[in-house]
């Protein structure tokens, strides 16, 4: 159950700092706890600067989720980029295909409690990612 | 729609003191008023609040459909109720009660007022009793609610309770860890031990685990995580109380206890944080 | 502001990271640094970022790289203050800092560094 969504535009590093202090606040209003509020902004900063650097800018979709009694935030990162080939590839510790440490998306996914990656050559990136209080 | 006839709404507006003089009776009757944990008062005036805000809502609204706006004070009184009843230590059946007295007052009072049209009376009484039932079952569920959240509460502070980090020297915590490790568990504490580091300005953490029958995977895993954090903080952390079995469960994992400082037990890694930290222990003389 | 400014304090140099980091800032500081310490012929450095109420690989990245660099111009690094929460959630992304050295506070890396350099 959704109760409130929106959407940040990251299209430069500055939108990367102002989408953290967004899902900062976001996460604060559905009350999670310190290390969680810590692990989901560093998250997000590693996925919105791939949007950036690899997807050459998108957005992000935030929404505050319930489910149960339990609140959560769920973000959308997505851009109309090249795309992924190998997902499965990016996906494993320590690849990179820029001049990263190749920790980006798999860090990611250790960070939160659900994560979701569409992409495909041409079609761009879609990364779903949900933590839950 | 199912709103109740106007003249059910005069009858309880006209007969509100009298209503609420029996209903309180009732309470009474039901022994919700001779208990030390909430007084006499206080019951008479959450009665006289709770019927002002019943006839309110029941001239506006659909008796049938509690969900509308209309509800939403006599919702929301019910739930302040209910959670204050939690707290005091009320049960359920206690909780409810103060919704389900009010039924014999009003049915009493409704028989007066339709003596002369029992249609009319029986298809009030069904609407009121609906009525009533559905109140009452929002203050027990409400009630559990509340219940939960008490429970819930307690585990959390038990869990920050059964594990605390004690300051052994200056400069030197300790956490001594008994039971069972649950992942959960072991996060809590782990995290309470780093905010105390840096609290305290503890250059050395000593984690006991002599009082650990067993860690499976993640728990060895967090625990390993745990000392990487530590020193990432700019502490040092010791590993104390590894029982022969658990010593065989990391090495059948395939963790690599690498860079970690292990000691038998706490009173050896105690002696070494004091010679880390520059000290030693001499026999008084004499 | 597009620089964090780099305090001198004898042979060591301090900088005190109390902004929201964003990728350009770190670079420059990287750069700012490494000419620093030839400069001053600086024997230590020390990187203060009890502020930082995140740290991400790429923030990672940059202070390990501060350390190999300054390591290979003959100067110590000392990352202090880290925030138990950013050191949970570090390890956590798989960043363990190898081979950068740390501190809880300032006047410990201070005392740290001097105990390095007076060893060499």
């Amino acid at each position: 159950m959704t109760t409130r969504s929106g959407t940040h535009a990251i299209r430069s590093e500055q939108d990367v700092v102002l989408s953290r202090q967004a899902v900062r606040k976001l996460a604060i209003e559905c009350g999670l706890r310190l290390v969680d509020q810590t692990k989901l902004v560093t998250a997000v900063s590693e996925l919105a600067r791939n949007t950036v650097i690899y997807g050459g800018g998108g957005d992000m979709d935030w929404e505050l989720v319930e489910d149960g009694g339990r609140k959560g935030v769920r973000l959308v990162f997505r851009d109309e980029g090249p795309g992924i080939p190998d997902i499965k590839q990016a996906m494993t510790d320590g690849w990179t295909s820029g001049n990263g440490l190749g920790l980006g998306l798999t860090g990611a996914k250790r960070l939160v409690d659900q994560f979701d990656i569409q992409s495909a050559p041409g079609e761009g990136t879609r990364v779903t990612i949900t933590k839950w209080n | 729609m199912a709103i109740l006839q106007q003249a059910t709404i005069d009858a309880i507006k006209q007969n509100e003191s009298a209503l609420l003089a029996s209903w309180i009776e009732n309470l009474g009757d039901g022994g919700s008023l001779n208990d030390s944990r909430i007084s006499r008062e206080d019951v008479s005036r959450q009665a006289r609040e709770f019927l002002s805000l019943l006839v309110t809502a029941s001239a506006n609204g659909d008796a049938a459909d509690l969900t509308r706006s209309e509800w939403l004070d006599s919702r929301q009184f019910l739930e302040a109720l209910s959670r204050s009843r939690a707290m005091q230590g009320f049960d359920s059946q206690h909780t409810a009660h103060f919704i389900f007295s009010l039924k014999r007052p009003l049915f009493d009072l409704l028989q007066k007022a339709y003596a002369a049209d029992p249609r009319a009376l029986s298809s009030e009484l069904w609407m009121i009793s609906e009525l009533l039932d559905t109140l009452g079952m929002h203050t027990i569920r409400s009630f559990q609610k509340s219940r939960e959240e008490v429970i819930l509460r307690q585990q959390e502070e038990l869990l920050e309770l059964s594990t605390p980090v004690v300051k052994l020297w200056e400069g030197v915590l300790a956490l001594p860890m008994i039971g069972t490790l649950d992942s959960q568990r072991t996060q809590v504490v782990m995290e309470s031990l780093l905010q105390r580091i840096v609290e305290t300005g503890s250059e050395i953490a000593i984690i006991d685990i002599t009082g650990v029958p067993t860690v499976d995977t993640l728990v060895a895993q967090h625990l390993l995580k745990t000392v990487t954090a530590i020193r990432l903080m700019g502490a040092d952390c010791i590993i104390s109380g590894i029982r022969p079995q658990i010593a065989q469960t990391i090495v059948h994992l395939g963790l690599d206890l690498g860079g970690i400082v292990t000691k038998a037990n706490l009173a050896d890694a105690l002696a070494l944080a004091l010679k880390r930290s520059g000290l030693t222990v001499t026999k008084a003389a004499g | 502001m597009d620089r964090i400014p780099i305090l001198r304090m004898g042979e060591f140099l301090l900088v005190t990271i109390q902004v929201d980091m964003h990728d350009q800032l770190a670079l420059t500081l990287q750069d700012d640094l490494s000419t620093k310490i030839n400069e001053i012929s600086a024997k230590g450095v020390l990187i203060d970022i009890s502020a930082l109420d995140i740290v991400d690989s790429f923030i990672g990245r940059m202070i390990s790289m501060i350390s190999g660099l300054s390591r290979i111009l003959d100067a110590e690094t000392v990352v202090v203050g880290m925030q138990p929460a950013v050191a949970i959630t570090l390890v956590e992304l798989g960043l363990t800092l190898s081979g950068v050295s740390t501190a809880l506070d300032v006047e410990r890396g201070m005392k740290l560094l001097r105990e390095r350099v007076r060893s060499l």
